[in-house]
């Protein structure tokens, strides 16, 4: 079967598969890690905080994402991102978000639970002796996180940072369910169009293997570098 | 005497303003005027309806009429420009994202009927179709009792797919029924054996067919599981002046004979990407429905 | 809001002729259940295999091992899914394709072997980090007290790998109940893929997915629950888990 393999599909659709496909999948990738780093360290200094009520919302959050499948998060985020938007700036009618911003912020949203337990493994492998120091320099709680704690921590982590963001990227493929065009999406569509599934499936079979392959060998690089370092 | 003049103009600029927007603005005019742009919601292979052509640009004959649409919008707005943003949807997706304010018009084949009209609205309808099933000839299925027991495809989110899971309680079939997520995914799990049978609108079927690897090898059942419904454009519920803008828009454009080009375009004619040419001449009751345009759900108002 | 709350839509007959829409949702809480049991217990089965293989001795065991792990690890569930459902049939024999196209219940299987071999992956490399975390004393002492190797990882290595490995085995069959939501993309009708339908027959999307996310929190907490009571039950004396 696979005699009539056309790699011809394949190649009148490159461009269509990386300008649009490609770029949107790294695009989305990207920010979404970036974003969920960010939001997940403000949720794990949350937790860590010392104050009860605030450690509780912010663990009962992350319990609640880790909770749910992706899909089901992208199709609540889908549906509800405009009622929220509505509501939070007091606009008399569902604030229009498009599929890109949408999805951006459920992977925001969700992947910040699971970036949030890494960056509190990585605070708390910190020893205690080190915010006592920056406290009796007179460092205030923000400067002892800010130039203290967190460098170390991101730093500690970064492997883990970065193979957690090497699942995002596969993640990002659900979108799919959505109809919108990422890597997957658009490799779906041709395949779709041309009733050529067994040589887009596999073409993108092998660009995410490849993908992936690459950058969890630079991680496990680094990570040797790293714990040279140390 | 400079200043006396600047703040003339900033005067009479501001009474202009205020003049325009004398009728009050409501819903999604309101919102098209305030962002300068208009979101359509298109198919990926609702042919020839709304579909991508060869560089993934969704066009058909739903996109067409809804560009004129568009047009009348940025008329009445009295718009210089106004942007036109696309949203890709699926029979799934398309209500609740017409709902939350994600889409303003859905261009593609949706079939209005009572119980959607409690959700959203329609404009004037743009074709009639019956729900309907495609098959391998190999199969040997004739009518709809043949299903028994078979595995059969439906899109998900359609009335298709409502009527058949209704068919398939009221006569005992005993189906097994998978929902796709679009057309071309349910056409391809008939193509690769997966499911013996497709029921969707006959159009689409015929459209689907048409631009198989080999169109000789299927055919569309003469059973039919509604009487033949009407697609229209969709818009949200309870938007009056947006309603009558689109309204007067497409039956200007179905009355004027503009509306039958359009539809020969996209139905007698080759089509994108494949040159495909569906031979569809224009229903009587279609032919009778553009000189009288309605956006009744009822089929029987078709006659 | 401009939505139309109608809460009593969960007492209200489906259009399927199965009851109302709770039981609608209810049966593909059963079909997540049971696709995630069949595919862990895949997951299990396989994943052990590899995750032994990875710590013998023999070269060739542990590169088959390190291939399969990345093989599966580094391509997205919903890829390997299609790869079994659209593209295997496919290139197999004719007769052997329209066999397995033609399976009744296709989606149900494709999606527990998908994601079963899908999860075996992380299976193999918690039970490979399980193992290697033993004293090495361990299989020493199984070596010089006469121990064949598959006695060796039978009655002293495997029994406490796995009970030191519990937790994050825990979260990784939490995964998988999970990852079961994905094959709603293949036409499983899970419980995702039940509250999309309701959804779309009943147009009352939010509380379809508020069902849905209430059930799938108990699942959680009761696997959770049951877990604990588990752990505490097998876990070594000595470790910090331990009694």
């Amino acid at each position: 079967m696979l005699g009539n393999f056309d790699f011809d599909v394949i190649r009148r659709s490159l461009p269509y598969l990386f300008y649009e496909g490609m770029t949107f999948t790294l695009t989305l990738t990207a920010l979404s890690a970036l974003g969920g780093l960010i939001f997940g360290t403000a949720i794990a200094l949350m937790r860590l905080s010392g104050y009860k009520t605030l450690g509780r919302i912010a663990g009962l959050y992350v319990d609640f994402m880790r909770s749910l499948p992706l899909v089901l998060v992208i199709f609540w985020f889908y549906f509800l991102v405009p009622y929220i938007g509505q509501w939070l700036t007091g606009a008399s009618r569902p604030i229009s978000v498009g599929a890109f911003a949408s999805s951006l912020i459920t992977f925001i949203m969700f992947e910040a639970a699971y970036f949030s337990e890494i960056m509190r493994a990585g605070i708390q492998s910190i020893s205690r002796g080190q915010p006592a120091a920056a406290n009796a320099l007179g460092l205030t709680y923000a400067q002892t996180m800010r130039y203290v704690v967190l460098p170390q921590a991101f730093r500690n982590m970064l492997p883990v940072l970065l193979t957690q963001t090497i699942v995002l990227f596969q993640d990002t493929s659900l979108v799919y369910v959505l109809s919108i065009p990422d890597f997957l999406g658009a490799a779906s569509k041709v395949a779709q169009r041309d009733g050529r599934l067994v040589e887009m499936y596999l073409f993108a079979a092998f660009v995410y293997f490849t993908i992936s392959c690459v950058a969890s060998f630079g991680v496990r690089r680094l990570q040797s570098r790293i714990a040279i370092i140390r | 005497m400079k200043h006396f003049r600047s703040i003339g103009l900033a005067l009479a600029a501001t009474f202009a303003v205020s003049q325009a927007s004398a009728e009050e603005l409501t819903g999604t005019l309101k919102n098209i005027k305030d962002t300068g742009a208009i979101t359509l919601g298109f198919r990926d292979s609702s042919i020839p309806f709304s579909y991508l052509d060869d560089n993934q640009k969704p066009v058909g004959f739903a996109m067409d009429i809804c560009y004129k649409i568009v047009d009348a919008v940025k008329k009445e707005l009295k718009l210089d420009k106004l942007e036109v943003k696309l949203n890709p949807v699926t029979s799934a997706t398309r209500i609740p994202l017409m709902a939350n304010g994600t889409i303003d018009l859905e261009c593609g084949s949706t079939t209005n009927n009572a119980e959607r009209q409690k959700q959203v609205s329609f404009t004037n309808t743009h074709f009639l179709t019956a729900s309907r099933y495609v098959f391998k000839k190999s199969s040997g299925l004739k009518s709809i009792d043949d299903l028994k027991g078979k595995t059969v495809v439906s899109t998900a989110g359609t009335t298709n797919i409502k009527q058949l899971t209704e068919a398939n309680v009221a006569k005992g079939l005993g189906a097994n029924i998978i929902p796709a997520k679009d057309h071309a995914e349910a056409f391809l799990m008939v193509e690769t054996d997966r499911a013996v049978a497709f029921v969707m609108d006959d159009i689409l079927l015929a459209s689907l067919v048409a631009g198989s690897k080999s169109p000789d090898d299927y055919a569309i059942s003469k059973d039919a599981f509604s009487k033949p419904e009407p697609y229209g454009i969709m818009l949200r519920k309870d938007d009056a002046p947006f309603k009558k803008v689109v309204d007067a828009a497409t039956a200007a454009l179905y009355t004027s004979g503009e509306g039958q080009k359009i539809y020969d375009k996209w139905f007698t004619q080759k089509i994108p990407p494949k040159g495909l040419n569906l031979n569809t001449p224009i229903s009587d009751e279609l032919k009778h429905e553009f000189a009288k345009p309605s956006d009744s759900p009822n089929p029987d108002d078709y006659k | 809001m401009n939505y139309n709350w109608n809460w009593g839509i969960f007492f209200q007959p489906n259009p399927m002729g199965t009851g109302t829409y709770l039981d609608l949702l209810l049966s593909g809480l059963a079909l997540t259940l049971e696709t995630a049991v069949l595919a862990w217990i895949i997951a299990l089965v396989t994943g052990s295999i590899v995750g032994v293989m990875r710590t013998l001795p023999s070269k060739g065991a542990y590169w088959f091992g390190f291939a399969y792990v990345e093989f599966f690890r580094n391509m997205p569930l919903l890829v390997q899914l299609f790869l079994w459902f659209f593209v295997l049939p496919e290139i197999l024999p004719r007769a052997a394709g329209l066999w397995l196209k033609q399976l009744p219940n296709a989606p149900f299987w494709t999606a527990s072997i998908g994601v079963g071999l899908f999860m075996s992956a992380r299976v193999a490399v918690q039970l490979q980090a399980g193992i290697g975390s033993l004293p090495r004393g361990q299989k020493q002492a199984a070596t010089a007290l006469g121990l064949t190797t598959v006695q060796g990882y039978r009655y002293v290595l495997l029994p406490m790998a796995f009970r030191i490995i519990l937790p994050p085995l825990t979260s990784e069959f939490l995964n998988t109940i999970k990852n079961t939501a994905v094959a709603i993309t293949i036409g499983l009708l899970e419980l995702t893929g039940q509250a999309r339908s309701m959804q779309e027959f009943s147009f009352q999307v939010f509380e379809a997915f508020t069902a849905a996310t209430i059930l799938y929190l108990l699942v959680n907490a009761v696997v959770v629950t049951g877990m604990r009571i588990l752990e505490r039950y097998v876990a070594i004396p000595g470790y910090i888990t331990g009694k």
